[in-house]
């Protein structure tokens, strides 16, 4: 990442640390400060839209569900593309806001040999390595990466449908559907493991912090490492 | 007249079967045009659209290609032929295909419509202007209007057929190249055509253009050179349907759909199943004040 990119995420996150407020308890732990959770919101409402809105073209057992919500067909197929690009460029910040800790590591493909652990709860608490992120979020997260790459260059195609022969269109509705798909799957699994899945985590990309319980059992290395920062600070105090 | 087939219609099509309906059929014979253009006014008449601005680009064709206001276009062709010059006048218009290539693409629930005779029919009230008809056609004959956002072509007169009259351009043919009757008759006579063609006119190759690909057309021409239809100003010789609007819209689309319920029903049953992952509070809180709390199933730590 460039350093003007950084600086402006930088510029930004305390902008609106400074507009806004994350109030952070005993017991508790700042997680996702204002900026963050502004721009995840808004990646998450147009998500949405354009979720319902593209699915209600995807097929006709949904066409006469969803397309009432948006005001019948015509309007649907009118916002499908715009509700899609408010995304890509809500994600585009997001991508630059959490490209750092979402980096891949060795110890993720280590995470992921474990996976079947992980989805069957037989351990108590997470890998003492396991930082900000784990590896399932970074899947998530790196899915939408791509798949927003070709669904981007495929909606460009069908909504420009007379710049390219009638074939680059026809397989476009194939890589759009493929990669609508599995941004589905990984939405489903998102909110799933976010809400009922892991009590506390909601709360955390709402008013932004986390109990230490929370942090120690789902991210050890992170807590270890916010926690240490913060013995030191008060250390220093002393 | 009763309909057959809607577009992207989940369910039965109501009606669907109840009468018997002839097939019906245009034919046209290329090698009689003279292209006087008599169907393409007839047809923006009765269709009642006005003339749109004509293109001259060194042909006596009347515009490039047809437009959402202009569905039929005689293409010129000068061909040339064993040192011999010969024009190829093609009437361009929709084909009306067994299997509609763009009602099969079509997401709009009744925006297409196939009727018992064989006539594909755009509702453009229906429509939501997303294009795909335009993709999924062989012959490159749907055209969206910028404006309103809908896309148009060819209805084969359904309006006049319906009331049991010619389409308009059958109408105006003043060589009676243009023929209009069941598609078994008009099927007979192109035969008929295509047969003298090759022994009494010489031309060897001459045949009947109903591409099977498509399961034939309610348009059919007789063409002097059957094997090579493309020279017709680019008649595809075996037109296909992308499988993007057949195998993949009708069977793997609602096969993912599907399986996204399924998802979703997993995720709903993980939960009830496999319980949430609760934080785990600092190991001797929990054991000597919540000891209840320790799940006998789980392992402890050391």
């Amino acid at each position: 990442m460039s350093g003007s990119v950084e600086r402006f995420d930088e510029k930004a996150r305390a902008a609106f640390a400074h507009r806004g407020r994350t109030v952070v308890r005993r017991g508790e732990l700042l997680r996702h400060p204002v900026y963050t959770r502004v721009l995840h919101w808004t990646v998450a409402i147009f998500f949405v839209l354009a979720l319902l809105s593209g699915f209600a073209i995807y097929s006709p057992w949904l066409y006469r569900w969803l397309t009432p919500l948006f005001g019948g067909g015509p309007r649907t197929r009118f916002l499908h593309p715009w509700f899609s690009l408010a995304f890509t460029i809500a994600f585009a910040f997001q991508f630059v806001n959490w490209l750092r800790p979402m980096r891949w590591t060795p110890n993720d493909s280590r995470w992921m040999r474990r996976i079947r652990a992980y989805v069957t709860n037989s351990e108590k608490s997470e890998p003492r390595d396991v930082g900000f992120f784990n590896a399932g979020q970074k899947i998530y997260f790196w899915l939408l990466g791509f798949g927003l790459v070709f669904l981007l260059i495929t909606g460009f195609l069908m909504w420009f449908d007379d710049l390219t022969p009638r074939w680059f269109v026809a397989i476009s509705y194939v890589v759009h559907d493929i990669a609508a798909l599995a941004l589905l799957a990984g939405f489903i699994i998102h909110i799933y493991e976010s809400t009922a899945q892991q009590p506390g985590t909601f709360h955390s990309m709402i008013d932004g912090t986390v109990t230490d319980d929370w942090a120690r059992s789902h991210h050890p290395a992170w807590y270890e490492e916010v926690t240490g920062e913060r013995r030191q600070r008060e250390n220093e105090s002393e | 007249m009763q309909i057959q087939e809607i577009s992207a219609h989940p369910g039965p099509v109501a009606g669907q079967g109840t009468q018997r309906a002839p097939q019906v059929c245009k034919y046209i014979d290329v090698t009689t045009c003279i292209g006087c253009k008599a169907c393409e006014v007839a047809c923006v008449e009765w269709n009642d659209y006005p003339f749109r601005e004509t293109t001259f680009n060194n042909t006596y064709q009347t515009m490039p290609s047809t437009e959402w206001n202009y569905w039929n276009l005689i293409k010129f062709v000068e061909h040339e032929q064993d040192g011999n010059f010969m024009w190829l006048m093609r009437k361009d218009q929709c084909m009306h295909c067994e299997d509609p290539g763009c009602l099969r693409a079509c997401p709009a629930d009744g925006a297409i419509i196939k009727y018992q005779n064989g006539i594909v029919d755009f509702e453009q009230e229906n429509c939501i202007g997303c294009g795909y008809c335009i993709s999924g056609c062989p012959f490159d004959i749907p055209k969206f209007n910028p404006h309103t956002k809908k896309v148009f072509k060819c209805t084969l007169c359904s309006d006049r057929v319906s009331e049991g009259l010619e389409p308009a351009c059958i109408k105006a043919c003043p060589t009676g190249c243009l023929h209009f009757g069941t598609k078994e008759d008009m099927v007979q006579i192109a035969h008929s055509r295509a047969h003298q063609l090759k022994t009494q006119s010489g031309f060897a190759n001459a045949g009947v253009y109903d591409p099977q690909s498509i399961g034939g057309t309610h348009v059919i021409y007789v063409l002097h050179d059957i094997t090579r239809p493309e020279i017709y100003s680019g008649l595809p010789a075996n037109p296909v349907i992308p499988p993007s609007y057949t195998y993949w819209k009708w069977i793997a689309k609602p096969a993912a759909l599907v399986m996204a319920g399924l998802g979703v029903l997993a995720v709903f049953f993980h939960r009830i199943t496999y319980g949430p992952k609760l934080p785990e509070r600092e190991t001797e809180e929990l054991v000597t004040e919540h000891p209840d709390e320790v799940d006998a199933g789980r392992k402890e730590k050391p």
